[in-house]
């Protein structure tokens, strides 16, 4: 690729590339996308459902002679990774729902990924089968075994080539550590260890082992009467392999380091922005809610996500962010709205590109905001099925938040909130981005001239 | 002198209320149609809300009985062919409906 930085907002201009998913409206439950991923070389595509099913696409090597031709994501493997349970003891229902897959970077041949739901965490390897052996001297083809008398000869079997079949099977799974709902998993970058979250209690567990499980944070407080805050987001130091950090649902970022305790409820590090107290409202608690937390590439800032803004913080500043960007600051005259139809308690994620110099969100109207750090600029696209041509260019979108609305504008009050794009990605190292709206995964690439 | 400041700094507290965020008029507007809604929102009841997320039901014949009704909601099509074969007619395995697919298959898949 010639970008290979894998940089720019604004002087990327960004065409449709594939959709993937049903056209029709009547969206079954069980296809609303939870959680897309790509791998650490981006050559795969993860995406997580409702129906507890993950469906990995992989992208199609170039084609030298036809660069104009871009690399297309097809579909590689796709399997139930979850299924719903019943929990006896409290009648409720688990959810078969994929929370989040994490990849674990390549090691030989076989892709691993981590997927969960609100309870258990499975491993799971994907290989690929291209050759098959034949001429086994006891069994005949198609497996039945061969009458001993009639084999008067001896051969020996050989690996014949086969159509290319993907099998996943699920080689570890991590059970019953979490007594409440899972929101995270971080792979360590010491490829040995990860991290689980819940709203109330972080744990770290090693690959191999799935019998046990070391609870590295616990804001469980003993009268739940006292609670004030849950967990909503935790990540690994992408580097540093003794440090991560948790979000909070009151807006606060801890950094914890393990070499100090063996249980991190002490924070090395609390990034809070001071808040102004004749601002507070009702709503701002809940608007300060941080859905998403991700660490850049390069480990010196993190971004988080709360309702209305995306912030990074330089992770050696902890009393302001560096950079806050709005996101949809229009919605800020609609939040009674937005509380009645529960639409403020929605989880965002963020997520930055391969040179950390873009980041880029999800809002309502299936719009999604690209913010440019380095040029200071944004622009707001749409995922859309009128915009499906091969290469079609995205049209930057404007949202008019009151008065005269100019042609080309759309209203705030004409949104649809139910068409959220919650969950995006970006290729590690190119400009190719997966963004899930409802129940279809939209890909999209840099225009090349 | 003080006493002046003070005066000054209240007033403007005032005027910026005034100007009226719209955060404020959006609580103001949510007091008005549920005044018994509490004064602290991100409090221990929204959030024992958030930690019980999940449908209970009275215990696991319950559960099992309303994921039936589910898998039946989709099945009406095969239940209509059904009466047309049994009675008279010796059923053969060609005649009988094809068994759904307990796992449907994601349609991004396709």
């Amino acid at each position: 690729m010639v970008s290979g930085a894998g940089g720019g907002g604004n002087d990327v201009q960004w065409c449709f590339s594939q959709v993937k998913g049903a056209i029709d409206d009547d969206v079954a439950e069980a296809d609303i996308i939870s959680t897309v991923e790509f791998n650490h070389s981006g050559e795969l595509l993860a995406t997580g459902d409702k129906g507890g099913r993950v469906v990995i696409f992989q992208q199609e090597t170039e084609n030298k002679s036809q660069p104009q031709c871009r690399s297309e994501y097809n579909v590689y493997s796709t399997f139930q990774s979850h299924e719903p349970e019943f929990d006896y003891l409290k009648s409720l229902e688990i959810e078969e729902k994929i929370n989040k897959i994490r990849w674990l970077p390549q090691k030989n041949a076989a892709q691993f990924l981590l997927s969960t739901n609100d309870k258990t965490i499975k491993l799971w390897k994907i290989s690929e089968r291209d050759k098959r052996p034949e001429g086994y001297n006891l069994k005949e083809e198609d497996g039945r075994y061969r009458d001993a008398t009639t084999i008067t000869t001896l051969r020996v079997p050989v690996f014949r080539p086969m159509d290319l079949m993907v099998e996943a099977s699920p080689r570890r799974v991590f059970a019953n550590a979490h007594t409440y709902h899972i929101n995270s998993i971080s792979v360590n970058s010491d490829n040995e260890t990860y991290l689980s979250a819940d709203d109330l209690r972080i744990n770290l567990w090693h690959l191999e082992i799935t019998d046990r499980s070391f609870n590295i944070v616990d804001i469980k407080p003993a009268n739940m009467e006292e609670l004030t805050e849950v967990i909503t987001a935790a990540e690994f130091h992408p580097h540093q392999c003794n440090t991560f950090v948790y979000s909070s649902s009151k807006g606060t970022i801890r950094l914890c380091d393990m070499r100090a305790s063996a249980l991190c409820d002490k924070h090395s590090k609390l990034f809070e922005e001071p808040e102004d107290p004749s601002n507070r409202s009702f709503f701002s608690e809940i608007i300060s809610s941080i859905s998403d937390v991700k660490f850049s590439h390069n480990g010196r800032y993190m971004m988080t996500r709360d309702y209305l803004s995306v912030k990074i913080w330089d992770i050696n500043m902890e009393n302001r962010p560096v950079e806050t960007y709005q996101v949809h600051e229009y919605l800020r005259s609609k939040l009674c709205s937005l509380y009645e139809n529960d639409c403020i308690f929605d989880k965002f994620e963020c997520c930055w590109n391969g040179n950390d110099s873009v980041v880029m969100t999800g809002s309502y109207n299936n719009f999604f905001r690209m913010l440019d750090r380095t040029q200071r600029r944004d622009v707001t696209l749409e995922a859309s099925r009128e915009s499906c041509k091969p290469r079609q260019l995205l049209k930057p979108r404007r949202v008019c938040a009151g008065g005269k609305r100019k042609k080309d504008e759309i209203s705030v009050d004409s949104l649809d909130f139910n068409k959220k794009i919650l969950h995006t990605a970006w290729h590690p190292q190119e400009n190719i981005i997966a963004v899930a709206t409802t129940n279809n995964l939209y890909i999209f690439q840099e225009k090349v001239n | 002198m003080s006493g002046e400041v003070e005066a000054s700094t209240v007033e403007q507290q005032e005027m910026q209320d005034t100007v009226v965020s719209p955060e404020k008029t959006e609580e103001a507007k949510l007091k008005a149609r549920y005044p018994h809604l509490g004064a602290k929102p991100g409090g221990s009841d929204l959030l024992r809300k958030r930690l019980q997320k999940g449908q209970k039901y009275f215990d696991s014949g319950d559960y099992n009985m309303a994921k039936a009704k589910m898998k039946n909601k989709q099945l009406p099509a095969a239940a209509a062919e059904k009466t047309e074969i049994t009675g008279d007619h010796i059923p053969t395995p060609q005649d009988l409906p094809q068994r759904k697919q307990s796992l449907v298959a994601s349609k991004l898949a396709v």
